[in-house]
């Protein structure tokens, strides 16, 4: 909207802005976003050696290890999510900003979402191949990760917006997170295996889609809520 | 059209120790309300309380006789924040620093280069804001206010850093956004010579 000369930002335009803003960021520093995603990748491909080739054991662990390796990769990268904003004071000014701090909120963490959850749903079909997973199972696994991985960056970016102030709060952050993650772990895993061995795994996917649902209506009121704390 | 700023009896407990007291002020339109006091002695915790970053113990500020803690986001695009860090990011450039701004707050983009040439930033245009000095990000930081539509500055210690040359830059660009019919809230340990209304608060 423009009124005169000046230009009033719409509301879209501080969601997408602040996203924007942000990978912009991780497109100037990658390594931030590299290294959790190295991380899943070499938990899951180390994890075939340790145990040994026989077919049936990684047909077994195969589910289970690539979804807590991914939660993992999830919680290592949630960390930054507010920090560097905490640092040079930027997030005082996103704090005073006009623009509703929920919507900002929603804008960091869907480009987070972006730059880490993604990269693991695009990366897990190779890593899924060391553990002998069939073809269509393999799509059962990345809609698995798309699903939980949108929760696991809402329901983190809260946990991070509460400990940012604190000096290593990352022990606290994934306290507080893992508890709310857990059901996206189960049903995930879950959900993977009953696609491996044939069952009916419908209502698994249903449930992650329903506790994204949950979760982005409500994390991103949390996370405003909590970064307002945290700056006190 | 006039504004007001009121402040009601503030009190700050910070920890064990109170900050301040039963403190009231009123600002208006054209006006310079200065924030006097050595280090540590609750300058900037008390920009923050009238930005509601802080929570007061108790009292009340008022924006256009409204308390604003009712009227928020509103109050929010009145105001213009410079704190003592700058609020950039570092691996941004300055234009993709300023652009952002005017996705978070009204902002007068057609003045932009105008703006840099004052503050003598234009050559730094598309340099990340990490290989800038202290002093030349301060002025990106000025150029933040100069483009906000704000009617409220909020400057916590604006000198810092700045050469005579950029301290005589933030008094002139101070003194014509009041002559505009701005305000402004300064909290500095040294004196602001400048010859507007000024009201004087000592911590």
């Amino acid at each position: 909207m423009t009124v005169g000369n000046v230009t009033t930002p719409g509301l879209i335009a501080g969601l997408l802005g602040t996203a924007q803003r942000d990978l912009l960021l991780v497109w100037k520093r990658p390594g931030d976003v590299l290294n959790p995603l190295f991380f899943f990748a070499m938990v899951c491909t180390l994890f075939p050696l340790a145990v040994g080739p026989s077919v049936e054991q990684l047909e077994f662990a195969g589910p289970g290890v690539l979804w807590v390796a991914a939660l993992l990769a999830m919680l290592l990268s949630l960390n930054s999510l507010f920090l560097s904003d905490f640092e040079d004071g930027s997030l005082e000014q996103l704090l005073l900003s006009p623009q509703p701090l929920v919507l900002l909120a929603l804008g960091k963490t869907f480009a987070h979402w972006l730059t880490s959850g993604l990269p693991l749903v695009i990366l897990s079909p190779l890593l899924a191949v060391a553990f002998r997973m069939p073809g269509e199972t393999i799509g059962v696994l990345m809609a698995t990760l798309a699903l939980g991985t949108i929760s696991l960056s809402l329901l983190g970016s809260v946990g991070a917006a509460l400990t940012v102030g604190l000096h290593r709060g990352t022990a606290l952050l994934s306290l507080l997170t893992l508890p709310l993650a857990m059901p996206v772990l189960i049903f995930g895993a879950r959900t993977v295996s009953l696609a491996a061995s044939g069952d009916l795994y419908s209502m698994g996917i249903y449930a992650l889609a329903a506790y994204a649902v949950g979760a982005l209506s409500l994390a991103p009121f949390a996370t405003a809520a909590a970064l307002r704390i945290s700056n006190e | 059209m006039t504004n007001k700023l009121t402040a009601h009896d503030l009190t700050l407990i910070r920890g064990d120790r109170c900050l301040f007291e039963s403190l009231s002020f009123a600002l208006e339109s054209g006006g310079l309300l200065l924030f006097e006091g050595q280090n540590g002695s609750g300058k900037t915790s008390l920009l923050k309380t009238l930005v509601g970053i802080l929570e007061l113990e108790s009292g009340e500020i008022r924006w256009n006789d409204v308390p604003v803690r009712q009227i928020r986001q509103a109050f929010f695009e009145s105001i213009a924040w410079m704190a003592h860090r700058v609020g950039f990011k570092a691996d941004l450039t300055l234009v993709e620093n300023l652009h952002f701004e005017s996705s978070l707050r009204s902002t007068s983009m057609h003045r932009f280069d105008a703006v840099l040439e004052r503050l003598h930033l234009s050559r730094l245009k598309r340099l990340p804001l990490r290989s800038l000095s202290a002093g030349q990000q301060r002025r990106v930081a000025l150029a933040r206010m100069l483009l906000s539509d704000a009617e409220l500055w909020l400057m916590d210690e604006p000198f810092t850093n700045l050469d005579r040359e950029g301290r005589e830059l933030v008094l002139e660009i101070t003194a014509e956004h009041l002559g505009d019919g701005g305000m402004c809230v300064i909290a500095a340990h040294q004196d602001v010579p400048l010859d507007v209304p000024t009201t004087r608060i000592a911590l």
